[in-house]
Parts: C-alpha cells; structure tokens; sequence
C-alpha cells in the first residue's frame, strides 16, 4: 500500500525529469547567463535615470557657476572649482554662518528625535509583547501615525500650534496657567520643540512596528527558562530582550538616522517655506537658499557636504557597532 | 510538591507580572495613546465643527455639529482634481514599482550573478541619498529632456510617477528578495520538472506564495508617493498638483478656514489609512520575513 502511493510521484519525477535534462544543455548557455540581468534591467534603468545620473549631474554642478541664467543650458555654465565649497563652508561670511548654524540645529534635532522615537517604539513593542486585553486594539492604534499622509497630519499639529486659536496654548495657558501669554510655537525659538514634538509623534511607530517584527524572533524557551531560573519580568527584559534586540537596533537606528537628518517634509509643511531660524533643518536650508537665489551651483555643493558627512558618520557607525558586537559576542 | 507545581505553571506565563510591571506599562500606555489619538481628536472634532468654532479660542467640545466643511472644501480649492492626480500618480507609481520590484528581487534570490552584490548595495544606499542633492538636477534633467524630445517629464503625471516609483524601489526590492528567499525551492524545482521556464515558475509558484511580501510592499509604495511632499512642490503645476501641495493651498488663503483644513485633511487620509489598518497584517509579516534576518 505504501509502495504504490510513494512510486507514482518519484516515478513521475523521474520520467518528467530525464526530458527536461535533455533539453537544458540546448537551452541554457547565453540565455541562463543574460536573465537574471534582464529580470533586472528595468530597475537598473531608473534607478540610473532618477538616482544615479541625477547624483553625478549634482556633482558636477557643484563645481559650476549655475545661476539661472544657465539653467536652460547647465553645460555651458563656467566651471568654477571649489568656488561653490568655499562660499559654503566660510563660517565668517552669512552664507556659510547660516549653513553652519542649519547643521548643529539639524545634528541636535535628530538626535533627540531619533532617541525619542527609539524609546517609545521599544517600550511600545515590549509592553505589548504579551498578550492582554486591548492589545490588538492598541497595536492597531499606535500605527495610525505612520499610516496618515506627512502632510496631513502635520497640518493638523500646524492648528494645535496656533498661538490664538490652537490647543497646545489652549491647555497650557487657558487650563494649567503657564505662562503670562500666549507662547508663539510656529516661530521664534519655541517652534524647534514643536519640531521635535511632531517629528517624534510621526516618526516613533516605524520604530515600533521593526521592534515589533525583532521581537518575534527572540525564542520562547529563552524567557522560560529565565523563568525558571527565577528572573522577573523586570531582569527579563533587561538580560534577554533588550540584548536580542541588538542588530535589529543597528539597522533600525541607522535608518532613523537617515531619515530624520534628511528631512524635508515635516517643517517644510509645518513653517511654510521659510522656516524659523531655531528650526531650519538642513534639507529646507539648502532649498530655500536654491530656489529663492537660484544659484543651483553653492546648493549642490551644500548637497554634497551633507551627503560626506552622512557617509563618513553611516561608515563610522558600521564600523563601531559591527566591532562593539563581534567583541561581545566572543 | 506544592512547590514543584508552582514551577511547573510558571513557564506557561513567563511574563507573570509583579505589580510594578503592570502599573507602569498601564501609565506608560495610557500616555502614549493620549499622545497618538489627540491630533486624531482636533482632526475630527475640528472638521465638524462651524467656523465660528475654530477662529475663536479652542474648544474642546463642539458648539454645534455641522458637515458644511464637508461640502465647502472642494469649492475653497479644486481639491477634486488634486485628489485625481495624486490617486492617477500613486496608483501608476505603486503598480509599475511592484512589477520592476518583483522581476528584480527574483534575479537576486534564485541566481548568481556577476554584480549582484553591487546592485543591492548601490540600490540599497540611494536610501541614504537627500532627496534634495537629486532634486535639482533631476529637475534640469526633466525640463532639458523637455526642450530637447518634447517628452513632457516636468511638470507631468508621467515625470512624477517615474520618480515616485525609483523612491519606493530599493525598499521594496529589499523586502522582497527576502521574502522570496524565504520562500522553499523544492517549489521552483518542481515547477521547473512540470515543464515551467524561470519566467513562468515565477508567476505560476513565487508570486502566489509571496502575495503578503508583495501586498506589503504594494502598501509601501502606495503610501510613499501619496504622501511625498518635496518633488510634488517642485515638479507639478497647476494642473498636476498632488494633494501633498495642494492641502496646502487652504494655508495660503487670508483667511484660514481650518474647519475645512480639517476636513479636508481627514478626507484625504481616509483612503491610506483604511488600506493599511485593513493590510497591517501583511506590512508586519513581509518586514518580519524581509527586514529582520
């Protein structure tokens, strides 16, 4: 009985197989070799057209005199050296000052951001790691954030902000009394907390949702048996979750990084296009100093500084945590 | 013996929770939702409330419901076109995105290939790119090609949706190749010993059982090009104007109306955040498969 229900698929296998070997020979050769480049070629079509070309274009234009009256016909625009560069990073001239003052408002910003948005997330996922009632709900919930259009939802925190007619100065004023008047949020030095404010609110839940997805890899019989060895909730999570959670950190941390220092959307939307000076994060610098002088050679020099340094720190932060985890692992 | 079985039950809940455990993540939690559903709140509340409501100081509550911001905002802006451009670009974008991703990660899960690792790293580091060093010479590219072909890319639906798609790329051919690799070959051989060519076994085998990678990674896009402001500002005009810079047109005005603000805010949310709230389950299990490895 077991005889006749195992042959007839091997049997099958092998008839079916023999007249297929036969043909490989005939077939593969050039074409085995030129697919996979073919299944790849329209990607690599536009990421060329979109990413690359765009990125070496910029690089050129960095060391040109492109101001618009070449912007027609960029080629011919006077090639200039590193002109572009000095402008940009001459701390005693105003272009440069401001450049300066831009980056260590965008280096605070996103460090504070980032770590906000890595300890909500964390402690998010690992509170609901276990299952009680209203989790799902809740799960559901703290994703809405990330779900709603930037623009959307930076808008409505735009009316919280509102000095006469907003919530925030409605609770902190009208209700708690701080404050004898109203406090400005979309301008003056206040409006960098309601960056911050916003870009934590809209930024956590991705953290959240990769902790999630680590958290489930981390083996049941782990916590179990720290169970067993008599380790509360507390030490659980302390020596067996937060630890697990370690390459899932590397990576997720790296992108926040990434994310939050290159971000346009949220005060662009949030200010309008001309940010106050205790918010103007780098990206909107560079635009605004492009599109409002039109001089597209010192804002790609601009681009190319940043784009340096987000390389040299990325590297450095490979290196560092690769290292710290092949150490600790020995 | 009554010992033993105490430790015999606490491996069934090993997270049995001392108290300071569960007051703090109830505080904890609390909060948090607070801090999440208040925008939510003004949102709504504020789309019904009259104008009188929101000109004056807030309220929490409501003087009186009204829908009229419902029916104004489409009149304050031409906010249903804006809404057809935006579903005519993200829809494009998020199909051609999902077909490029799915033939890409193919080739980098089931061969090997000279180059394969340069692909994946360069297409993974264009991530890191600002948006802002390719913007302006991918707006010279697009008025340039213009002049020369007549082939409209700026300030077209088609140059956006060209550039919406590579944003969602390297992201998505990421998830992807990790979910294919996920998926056993015992089912491509198979495929392979019926008679199926590489092409075929990726339609009739690898797509079916990766529907929740490709679900997951179709959300992705969608959401990335409906949302993206800065291209948007930049690369459409009037007739091609997105949401993402068209909500803004109410901001512009003298008077700002923002009960229709937010209505109108809430109206265009409606359709992303229902898709992911109903497809979550998808996003967790194709990052689960494809970014935590």
């Amino acid at each position: 009985m077991t005889e006749t229900v195992v042959t007839p698929p091997s049997g099958r296998t092998v008839r079916k197989a023999a007249p297929g070997e036969a043909r490989t020979p005939r077939r593969s050769g050039r074409r085995r070799v030129a697919l996979p480049y073919l299944l790849l070629l329209p990607a690599l079509l536009l990421e060329l057209l979109v990413h690359l070309v765009p990125m070496l274009m910029g690089i050129t234009m960095s060391f040109r005199e492109l101001t618009q009256f070449y912007i027609r016909n960029w080629s011919e625009a006077p090639w200039t050296a590193f002109d572009n560069y000095s402008v940009a990073i001459d701390f005693d001239a105003p272009v440069g000052q401001a450049l300066l003052k831009s980056f260590l408002t965008t280096c605070t910003f996103t460090v504070l951001s980032v770590g906000l948005c890595w300890l909500l997330g964390t402690a998010a996922a690992v509170f609901l790691q276990e299952n009680f009632r209203g989790r799902g709900f809740l799960r559901t919930l703290f994703l809405v954030p990330y779900a709603l259009p930037v623009y959307a939802a930076v808008i409505t925190w735009a009316f919280m902000f509102q000095r006469d007619n907003g919530l925030v100065n409605h609770v902190l004023h009208d209700q708690l009394g701080i404050g004898d008047s109203p406090a400005f949020w979309l301008i003056g030095d206040n409006s960098f907390w309601a960056l911050l404010v916003v870009s934590v609110w809209k930024g956590w839940p991705f953290a959240f949702l990769t902790v999630m997805a680590g958290l489930q890899n981390i083996p049941r019989d782990m916590y179990e048996a720290a169970a067993l060895d008599g380790a509360g909730v507390w030490k659980q999570i302390r020596h067996i979750t937060l630890p697990s959670l370690r390459s899932v950190n590397q990576v997720l941390v790296l992108v926040l990084f990434l994310w939050t220092f290159n971000d346009f959307n949220t005060p662009f939307v949030l200010f309008g296009k001309a940010a106050p000076e205790a918010a103007d994060l780098i990206s909107l610098h560079i635009y605004q100093s492009s599109f409002q002088t039109w001089n597209f050679g010192t804002g790609s020099a601009m681009s190319v500084l940043l784009l340096l340094f987000l390389l040299v720190v990325t590297g450095v932060y490979l290196l560092l945590t690769t290292r710290g985890r092949k150490t600790s692992d020995v | 013996m009554s010992e033993h079985a105490v430790r015999r039950t606490a491996p069934r809940s090993p997270m049995a929770a001392p108290r300071s455990f569960l007051w703090t993540r109830r505080i904890f939690l609390a909060l948090l939702t607070a801090f999440v559903v208040l925008p939510v709140y003004v949102m709504v509340s504020s789309s019904l409330k009259p104008l009188k409501d929101v000109s004056g100081k807030f309220e929490w509550f409501p003087s009186g419901l009204t829908l009229r911001p419902y029916a104004d905002i489409w009149e304050t802006v031409p906010l249903a076109d804006y809404f057809v451009n935006s579903i005519v670009v993200a829809g494009a974008a998020t199909v051609f995105s999902v077909v490029v991703a799915v033939f890409a990660a193919y080739a980098v899960s089931r061969y090997s290939f000279r180059g394969k690792r340069v692909f994946t790293v360069t297409v993974l580091s264009t991530q890191m790119f600002p948006g802002i060093l390719f913007l302006l010479p991918l707006f010279l590219i697009y008025v340039n090609l213009g002049n020369a072909t007549g082939i409209a890319l700026f300030g077209s639906r088609e140059g956006l949706i060209l550039t919406y798609l590579t944003f969602s790329l390297p992201f998505s051919i990421w998830m992807l190749t990790g979910y294919f690799d996920s998926i056993p070959r015992e089912l491509d051989e198979a495929a392979k010993v019926d008679g199926c060519g590489p092409v075929k076994a990726l339609f009739r085998v690898i797509i079916p059982a990766a529907t929740p990678g490709i679900v997951a990674v179709a959300i992705y896009a969608f959401m990335t090009a409906w949302g993206e402001v800065l291209f948007a500002s930049v690369m459409t005009t009037d007739s091609t104007r997105t949401l993402a810079v068209g909500l803004q047109g109410y901001a512009t005005l003298n008077d700002v109306y923002w009960n229709q603000v937010m209505a109108a805010s809430l109206v265009v949310s409606v359709p992303v955040v229902a898709g992911f709230l109903l497809l979550q389950r998808y996003l967790v299990a194709g990052l689960t498969a494809g970014a935590v490895k």
